[in-house]
């Protein structure tokens, strides 16, 4: 029953997601393998070694694997295929883009962001933005996952390190892809998929500058991570990355408050699983009032500035 | 060059499904059905792709109910050239679509396939990576930006962390994100135009591809519903509850 983990790194550092697909890992069967794939990834290799519950972690290095594209990473993986039952990763780009490749080169149907673990072969899963869970079973003799991170807790780390195995790269797929450029929106505030608390803007913010001058200060105060929907993206007022909803981020903090938000479908399914959501919104009959647990009737360029004073 | 765009016929994503009472899945009876708005934007690429002179023809796929032809029909109008209906009696899993679709790939030998991110039903993100693998090609996946070159292309994607650029080998598969284009409207003559434009009727049989499901669904639920919120009336009220009664600041 032996389980193999795609991390997500950015081989300096393991995010957070790996620690929560790990605890999902870790319900499904107790023999779970890390797998680094990048170059120069040692300190990610060491600190997935300290998470409490693995058995061996895996580090695979090339210039090919540097930034984990498809190609490459799949061919790696399905080379270390035939050790394990379940192949899995988290949901996140990475993750999206690199095992549903891996699935197909399995011959196997991968199962897209599950939710729960029910049983070894059976999983939830959210579809149609989230309006229905489908549980599935799998009748696959190896089982290909992607682990929408949002409802795990991270495994602990500190655990004592696990051993760290080196793998060879090998040069499979390399020649089909190369790595350009990263253009990644730089920030001091917590990131968005594992912050606790999240000031979220819309469309009614109306321009950047406004999204910056309002927002920002009530985020900073709290010590939260900004987030927006997608009309505030697709009108450039904050980047791509910041998009919470059915095609961007999937959330699920302490705290989401959501500033200027109708609460379309696509919005709420990524981030009505939030455990506390407040809504600010001019308009008493916006859907976003049906999931907030409290709701200010009230224009948000008078409430958040206000907001922050009293905070 | 041929430039080949798979479309998805789905519920409109406007509308707000219910869960069936039984738990067998979710009622779709009398409910409007669209393309897939990702499917839209990579129909709209195409079309660009052939107007600026880098492809001669887009042919547009679904595979599905004959239904199916109403997307397609909708996509010729967008200006696609012709049409590939490949029926099938149930809904077929991303895996046999990606395996339907490399049958196509090698009767119609295309440079680039352009295929949504993600189906707004099934939610999968799965089937312009498994045609990439199937078909031994690279993949530009999430794309908002794409610019063709001799025998590479630059995809721009976007990640997590913002955007990345990434070069890939042609042929290749691209997948569309939200931001790669504003799809066009078709216009009343173009839909009529549409109607003469040629549209191929196959079946999965044609292909000799198992269009078994592999994955058992056991049932389908209603998500967890959220207990009735209140309505505060003062930003002083608001920060009183947040502290006190929900305790999370
Ligand atoms: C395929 C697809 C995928 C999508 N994916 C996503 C996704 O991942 N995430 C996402 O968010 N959306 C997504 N959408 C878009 C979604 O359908 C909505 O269009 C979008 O969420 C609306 O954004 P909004 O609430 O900011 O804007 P609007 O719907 O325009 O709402 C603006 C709100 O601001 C309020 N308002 C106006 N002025 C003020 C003021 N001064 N003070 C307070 N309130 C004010 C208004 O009353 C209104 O409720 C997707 C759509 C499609 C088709
Ligand atoms: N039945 C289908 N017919 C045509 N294209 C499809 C079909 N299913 C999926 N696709 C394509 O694959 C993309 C991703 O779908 P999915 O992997 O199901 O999320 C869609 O946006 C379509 O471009």
């Amino acid at each position: 029953m032996a389980i193999l983990l795609f991390a997500d790194h950015d081989n300096g550092t393991l995010s957070e997601q790996t620690a929560k697909a790990l605890t999902a890992a870790l319900q499904i069967g107790p023999e779970v393998d890390i797998l680094i794939a990048g170059k120069g990834a040692a300190p990610a290799a060491e600190a997935a070694a300290q998470l409490t519950g693995v058995r061996s972690v895996l580090l695979a290095e090339s210039d090919a694997l540097e930034h984990r594209l498809a190609e490459a990473s799949a061919a790696l993986i399905v080379g270390l295929a035939a050790g394990y039952d379940t192949v899995l990763a988290p949901a996140t780009t990475t993750g999206k883009n690199v095992l549903p490749r891996v699935a197909a080169l399995l011959d196997v149907m991968q199962i897209s962001e599950i939710t729960e673990v029910v049983s070894a072969d059976t999983f939830k899963r959210p579809i149609y933005a989230g309006n229905a869970i489908e549980v599935v079973q799998s009748t696959e003799a190896k089982k290909v996952l992607t682990v929408r991170t949002a409802g795990f807790a991270a495994a602990a780390a500190g655990a004592a390190a696990a051993p760290i195995k080196a793998v060879e790269a090998g040069t499979e797929g390399a020649e089909l892809s190369s790595f350009l450029e990263n253009m990644l929106s730089s920030s001091d505030r917590p990131e968005l998929s594992s912050a606790k608390i999240i000031v979220s803007g819309g469309r009614a913010l109306g321009s950047e500058e406004k999204f910056r001058e309002v927002i920002n200060p009530v985020a900073d105060k709290l010590g939260a991570a900004v987030g927006a929907s997608r009309a505030a993206v697709d009108a450039g007022y904050a980047p791509n990355d910041f998009q919470v909803g059915q095609t961007g981020k999937v959330v699920a903090p302490d705290l989401y408050v959501a500033c200027g938000i109708s609460g379309a479908i696509q919005h709420l399914a990524g981030m009505k699983d939030s455990k506390i959501i407040v809504a600010i919104n001019t308009d008493e009959d916006a859907p976003i009032f049906q999931v907030a647990d409290y709701g200010l009737v009230g224009d948000l360029f008078d409430v958040l500035p206000e907001l922050e004073r009293q905070l | 060059m041929k430039v080949l765009v798979p479309v998805k016929r789905v519920v409109d994503y406007n509308v707000k499904i219910r869960v069936k009472a039984d738990g067998t899945g979710v009622d779709l009876a009398n409910v409007k059905m669209s393309m897939n708005p990702f499917d839209e934007i990579a129909v709209e690429e195409a079309i660009r792709l052939k107007e600026a002179g880098k492809a001669d023809e887009v042919i547009v796929v679904s595979i599905g109910p004959a239904q199916a032809q109403d997307v397609l029909r909708t996509a010729l109008a967008m200006g696609a050239d012709r049409a590939i209906l490949i029926t099938t009696e149930c809904p077929v899993e991303p895996l046999t679509v990606a395996k339907l679709l490399k049958a196509v790939a090698a009767q119609e030998e295309p440079g680039l396939v352009i295929l949504g991110k993600q189906a707004i039903d099934d939610d999968s993100n799965q089937t312009g990576q498994m045609l990439a693998a199937l078909l031994g090609w690279s993949q530009g996946t999430f794309a908002s930006a794409l610019e063709l070159g001799e025998g590479r292309a630059k995809v721009t994607r976007e990640v997590d962390g913002g955007l990345q650029a990434i070069e890939i080998a042609l042929p290749a598969i691209v997948t569309a994100d939200l931001r790669l284009n504003e799809p066009r409207y078709a216009s009343l003559p173009n839909i009529m135009k549409a109607k003469k434009k040629p549209l191929d009727q196959k079946s999965a049989e044609d292909f000799g591809v198992s269009t078994a499901p592999r994955l058992k669904v056991l049932r389908v639920e209603e998500p967890a519903a959220r207990a009735a919120g209140v309505k505060v009336g003062s930003v002083g009220e608001l920060l009183d509850k947040l502290k006190t009664e929900a305790g999370v600041i």
